[in-house]
């Protein structure tokens, strides 16, 4: 909208009138943000970049220096080889159980102890929650040797369960987020349904778990990713199981085998590999991408 | 406050219901730490390794990593490295990061989403690929400098570059606290750049007393979170160098699980873990309680 002056008058107001004097031109500066967010973008995206070139090179192709970025020719075989190296099949079967069943435990379990955090008044319930926080800060190490020995007598080692039986007892982030989002729902609400006869466990049902669908979304997001990126649980409980391996430790188990001798197409099968891993993480998350970071601003910043 | 039989038996009431809602959680909280938590005390205090059972031992356990075990030590100088080095340059990346994203854009999603990717990827993966980065003969690095005539880096298997290698990774899977400093940044009120603005504040002045005291919280938050993972961090260390080489990246979470798994020492490792927890409940107080000194809570 320009004025008279020839100046927009919007922006007339929220310039710097030091700026304005001394005549810098508005798109200048423009021009040096992008190229500096270019930049640094490309620098952040390239090792994935490199990822994906290496895992379609022939072997000369990935020994040349200086290194080239488009192979030619391009080799898809690497990813069939790549898959079929370790069993990735059952691997990937694995890694879903784990996954699935995790995030259905941690929903069911998360998001009853937020309803009893939040939407019910009784005493201790605060100091209580203090606790939960407070276990957020442990350390894994201190739990982990005694809970090792535990599983270790229980037979539980080699298997999941050591993984996905606490996720039903609820986890503190996931309370956390929950009774967050638990708290900003009009205590109204539940008033009404009280009135109507219902009792505390209708409305959680009823009212509770359908409003808090987004945030039951993260939930569910947040814990699937996490146990497709898991390496240290199953590393501690399953260990040398190889059958049970989940697909972080599969990917692993091929990089130790190929280093021992140096292998044909070692690097470009461990990158065709990475690749593969990587994929479904990049897919959920540009198919899901606001609730995602909304998710993490929401335990991050508020409250 | 005068409390009728039917007030008190309503609170109990209540009571009864909180507690039956929330106790998954405390089954589990009893079950999977305050147990542990027990047991892996005694067990500090003992010798076992699992096959036998645990010989009390008393604070020998204690006493020996402060004394005698010289890998100990390295590890503390490891640990404090990163602490020193690597945390605040893992914050002052996602900060800068997160003020760049927060200029007047367009395309934010997709700039943010880039920035982001590297902090949710599997850490097998990307210590793969960085792994291959970091090749000292034919990596993305050193194939350059070699094509160039330039001599190789060995940042991996060099004792002095092992740590830094490690601190770079660090930096570039900073995306969630990227994100959580954007969230800081864009709840600061435009109202207070205005008003500076009428003042004769320029931009660098506007960041320096508008923007940055209004998001120390978020700061302090991220400087605690950060800490408390490095002194947490396992699977970097251990996927990239197995703590090598010659030690140079065997931090301390990695000493505890070697301790454990490797060199079958649980009494050992239990007692590395509880001295542990209390370097970082010591951390986190200094922290907190000198943090009123330099984080301004406006507006709550």
């Amino acid at each position: 909208m320009e004025t008279e002056l020839g100046r927009p008058a919007r922006s007339y107001v929220l310039q710097s009138p030091a700026s304005q004097k001394r005549g810098l031109p508005h798109w200048l500066g423009q021009v040096a943000l992008y190229l500096v967010l270019l930049l640094l973008s490309a620098s952040f995206v390239f090792p994935f970049v490199w990822m994906v070139s290496t895992s379609l090179k022939t072997d000369p192709q990935v020994y040349t220096v200086p290194p080239t970025l488009i192979p030619n020719p391009i080799r898809w075989m690497n990813y069939p080889e790549a898959l079929t190296y370790v069993p990735f099949g059952k691997y990937f079967l694995n890694t879903m159980k784990y996954g699935v069943l995790s995030s259905l435990g941690v929903l069911l379990s998360s998001s009853i102890c937020a309803y009893g955090f939040s939407r019910i008044s009784w005493r201790g319930r605060d100091a209580l929650f203090f606790i939960v926080l407070v276990t957020m800060m442990l350390p894994f190490q201190v739990r982990m040797i005694p809970l090792y020995i535990i599983f270790n007598k229980l037979g539980w080692l080699g298997t999941y369960m050591p993984l996905i039986i606490p996720s039903f007892t609820g986890s503190a982030y996931y309370i956390f987020m929950l009774r967050q989002f638990f708290k900003t729902i009009p205590m109204d609400l539940s008033d009404a349904a009280r009135i109507d006869g219902a009792g505390d466990l209708g409305i959680f049902i009823r009212i509770m778990l359908p409003l808090a669908r987004p945030a039951l979304a993260v939930v569910g997001l947040f814990e699937f990713m996490s146990c497709w990126n898991d390496y240290t649980g199953p590393l501690v409980y399953i260990g040398s199981k190889t059958d049970k391996y989940p697909i972080a430790m599969g990917l692993q188990q091929m990089r130790t085998h190929l280093s021992q001798a140096v292998q044909p197409l070692m690097w470009p099968k461990l990158m065709a590999a990475s690749t593969i891993v990587i994929i479904p993480i990049v897919f959920l998350y540009f198919f899901t991408q606001r609730t995602f970071v909304e998710g993490i601003a929401l335990t991050g910043v508020k409250g | 406050m005068a409390k009728r039989l039917s007030v008190d038996r309503h609170a109990v009431r209540q009571t009864a219901k909180g507690l039956l809602f929330v106790s998954p959680w405390i089954i589990g909280f009893l079950a999977f730490v305050v147990y542990p938590m027990g047991a892996s005390f005694y067990y500090s205090l003992t010798h076992y390794d699992v096959l036998r059972p645990p010989r009390f031992v008393g604070l020998a356990n204690y006493v020996e990593m402060l004394t005698t075990d010289e890998t100990f030590g390295i590890v503390i100088y490891n640990t404090l490295w990163f602490v020193v080095i690597g945390v605040p340059a893992s914050f002052l990346t996602a900060f800068l990061l997160a003020v760049l994203l927060n200029q007047k854009m367009r395309f934010r999603p997709f700039f943010r989403t880039i920035f982001f990717l590297p902090s949710i990827t599997p850490a097998v993966a990307s210590v793969m690929v960085w792994l291959w980065i970091y090749n000292t003969q034919f990596g993305l690095i050193n194939g350059v400098l070699i094509g160039l005539g330039m001599r190789a880096i060995p940042w991996l298997s060099s004792q002095a570059l092992a740590k830094p290698s490690l601190a770079i990774i660090q930096c570039w899977t900073q995306g969630t606290a990227i994100v959580i400093f954007l969230a800081g940044l864009q709840d600061v009120p435009r109202s207070l750049y205005e008003a500076a603005l009428v003042d004769g504040a320029n931009k660098l002045q506007q960041f320096w007393n508008v923007t940055v005291p209004m998001v120390t919280p978020v700061m302090l938050f991220v400087l605690l979170t950060g800490l408390i993972s490095t002194f947490q961090s396992f699977l970097l260390p251990w996927l990239l160098t197995e703590g090598g080489p010659n030690n140079a990246t065997e931090l301390y979470s990695v000493y505890v699980y070697r301790s454990a798994f490797q060199h079958f020492k649980m009494g050992y490792a239990s007692a590395l873990s509880w001295l542990l927890l209390l370097i970082i409940v010591t951390f986190t107080f200094v922290i907190f309680r000198t943090s009123a000194r330099w984080v301004y809570y406006g507006g709550e």
